[in-house]
């Protein structure tokens, strides 16, 4: 980032032009006494640049992260493999310095980027239209949900289960409850199948929001649950991996209307949550309610062939407050990286990502428990994530244990519901190899629990 | 028999109304509004068993770059619907008046149309719009 310097010189022009003595009386005037701070921010003495740098070095390795330890993290942000060329081309000047470019400005660069990201989102799904991407996976998901209840003329309810993300929910939730809709949440049950699910859809029933594969790593019975809203005139909107899809069924294949992901999986770093891509596609008929940006090919005027943003009547600056969705903008570059990635990979390569997923996390598993200490708590198939659970009780400690080794071992469910206090989710990627795994198996085995500290 | 477009009453936001003598009114976008909204791209009616009031939203009409709302002129329920009409715009604009009629309402007081233009006012209208 540029340094960017005002000499008392300079502070003193700007105060002149807008006629104050100090910027202390610019916050004077407008923030009231009792909410100031009172005093100056902590921040220590000014340092040279050579001092700050290494400060900074020293405060940035105390941080544990995917570069530093094994990552075994999961829960919808995946520490998968990014070849260098995603690096290469995505910070080239004419993508970067315009990651989300308006109308006025959208090069025939960006456009051709938004359309071949759009072609391919429609290949891994399996629908037919795919917008310029969203902000990340939750609020694709709520968006879906919101598209799906437009389309659905007079109904209100919307069901979804407790295997969807806990923070995909949240969002939702908090979308829902202020426009008349009704949120039916069906807990996920002790054997994994859909019937709970199915039997909550009703004639009420706008849509379904499922994950596949879900929060907890499963797969669900996506066409059992598709046949059933659709046999209600209810829509699916099915949550998905895009990694997965090189090995599963695409979600158009199984019946899902409106198909929603988390995008960050191609070619995204972790970067410490966000900013992230939203994925979004949907069946042809629905493209009117799609929200966001979508770019089409044409050809111009002299016949050579050219793109350009389309159907921009569903949107916020014509169609105002009864625009498809509040969301205009897109993550240009986020969709960049991940087409990049995706056309790096092509299907084979997808293919075979998938597949070492699915074969690492099956060791992992058998691996972690050879140890007495831990259960897989659901049986039946996962793609690339399950939940463990720790006999002893003591979560955190065991994590505290294994990031002291060196590895992030996985994510506390606790968290989420307290009901799975004792379990934590493993994510396995392609990343990992043999000797992690291993590792990550001693670790938590060898690891000291409450129980036997207590009993010593 | 083709509609008469003098016979015809009109509304400010551009929609005619034909009202028959059993109380139904035949609705549509004139001629003018189709030439200014150009190159039509879609266009969503309601349902029929509707209830409208005069001025009440019953649709809209979408062209490439902007999307128009379609009023109801008068009060009533919407007893029909032009199915065919969406996926034949380009028959609405060369036959707006026939082929182009978009909805009929049952009309709870026929003497709204009353408080319509008649063909000599919509023309004064268009021209100065024009």
């Amino acid at each position: 980032m540029a340094y960017l310097f005002h000499t008392d010189a300079d502070r003193a022009q700007m105060l002149a032009s807008i006629g104050a003595d100090s910027v202390q009386q610019i916050i004077d005037q407008q923030v009231p006494q009792d909410v100031q701070l009172q005093r100056s921010l902590n921040l220590g003495d000014a340092a040279g640049e050579l001092t700050l740098e290494s400060e900074m070095r020293r405060l940035a390795a105390q941080n544990s992260s995917a570069s530093s330890h094994a990552c075994f993290l999961g829960c919808g942000a995946y520490d998968h493999f990014i070849p260098a060329a995603v690096d290469e081309i995505a910070s080239r000047g004419e993508y970067y310095t315009s990651y989300t470019p308006y109308q006025a400005e959208v090069s025939q660069g960006n456009l051709q980027v938004m359309f071949e990201y759009e072609t391919l989102i429609t290949q891994i799904t399996g629908l037919a239209v795919s917008n310029a991407s969203l902000y990340d996976g939750g609020s694709a998901a709520t968006e879906g949900v919101l598209m799906a209840l437009a389309s659905v003329r007079n109904r209100e309810k919307v069901i979804t289960s407790e295997a969807v993300h806990p923070e995909y929910r949240d969002i939702l939730e908090a979308y829902l409850k202020n426009i008349g809709a009704t949120l039916v949440t069906v807990p996920v049950g002790d054997n994994g199948d859909s019937s709970a699910i199915i039997s909550a859809i009703d004639e009420q029933t706008a849509c379904v929001l499922i994950q596949h594969p879900n929060f907890l790593g499963r797969l669900e019975d996506v066409t059992a649950i598709a046949d059933a809203a659709h046999s209600k005139g209810a829509l699916l909107v099915q949550s998905f991996d895009p990694i997965s899809t090189g090995l599963l069924k695409r979600p158009g294949d199984l019946g899902a209307d409106i198909a929603v992901a988390e995008g960050q999986c191609l070619g995204n770093p972790l970067q410490y949550g966000g900013p992230y891509l939203g994925i979004m596609a949907c069946r042809e008929d629905l493209v009117r309610r799609l929200p966001g940006r979508i770019a089409g090919q044409t050809t111009d005027r002299r016949g050579n062939r050219c793109w350009v943003l389309t159907l921009q009547t569903r949107e916020q600056h014509i169609r105002r407050e009864k625009a498809t969705s509040n969301i205009c903008s897109n993550q240009t570059l986020l969709a960049l990286r991940a087409t990049v990635y995706l056309s790096l990979l092509g299907p084979e390569g997808l293919r075979e990502t998938a597949s070492h997923c699915l074969r690492k996390a099956d060791y992992a598993k058998r691996r972690i428990t050879a140890s007495d200490r831990f259960d897989i708590v659901h049986d039946g198939p996962v793609f690339k994530e399950f939940v463990v659970r720790d006999r002893s009780d003591d979560v955190d400690g065991l994590l505290r244990h294994a990031e002291s080794q060196g590895i992030l071992a996985g994510v506390a469910l606790g968290q989420f519901d307290p009901s799975m206090n004792d379990c934590f989710l493993v994510a396995v990627t392609e990343k990992r190899s043999r000797d992690d795994i291993d590792r990550l198996a001693a670790v938590l085995s060898d690891a000291p629990c409450r129980s036997a500290v207590a009993s010593a | 028999m083709a509609r008469d477009t003098s016979k015809l009453r009109y509304a400010e936001t551009h929609e005619w109304v034909d009202a028959g003598d059993d109380g139904v009114a035949t609705i549509g976008i004139s001629a003018f509004a189709i030439e200014q909204l150009n190159d039509l791209v879609y266009m969503d009616l309601p349902e029929v068993g509707k209830d409208v009031a005069v001025g009440d939203e019953i649709g809209e009409v979408e062209s490439v770059k902007a999307v128009s709302p379609l009023y109801s002129p008068v009060s009533g329920q919407v007893v029909e619907v032009h199915t065919e009409l969406p996926d034949n715009l380009d028959n609405l604009k060369e036959d707006p008046y026939e082929f182009g009629w978009i909805i009929k309402i049952k009309m709870t007081d026929a003497s709204e149309v009353e408080n319509l233009m008649d063909h000599a006012a919509y023309e004064k209208q268009c021209s100065e719009a024009g």
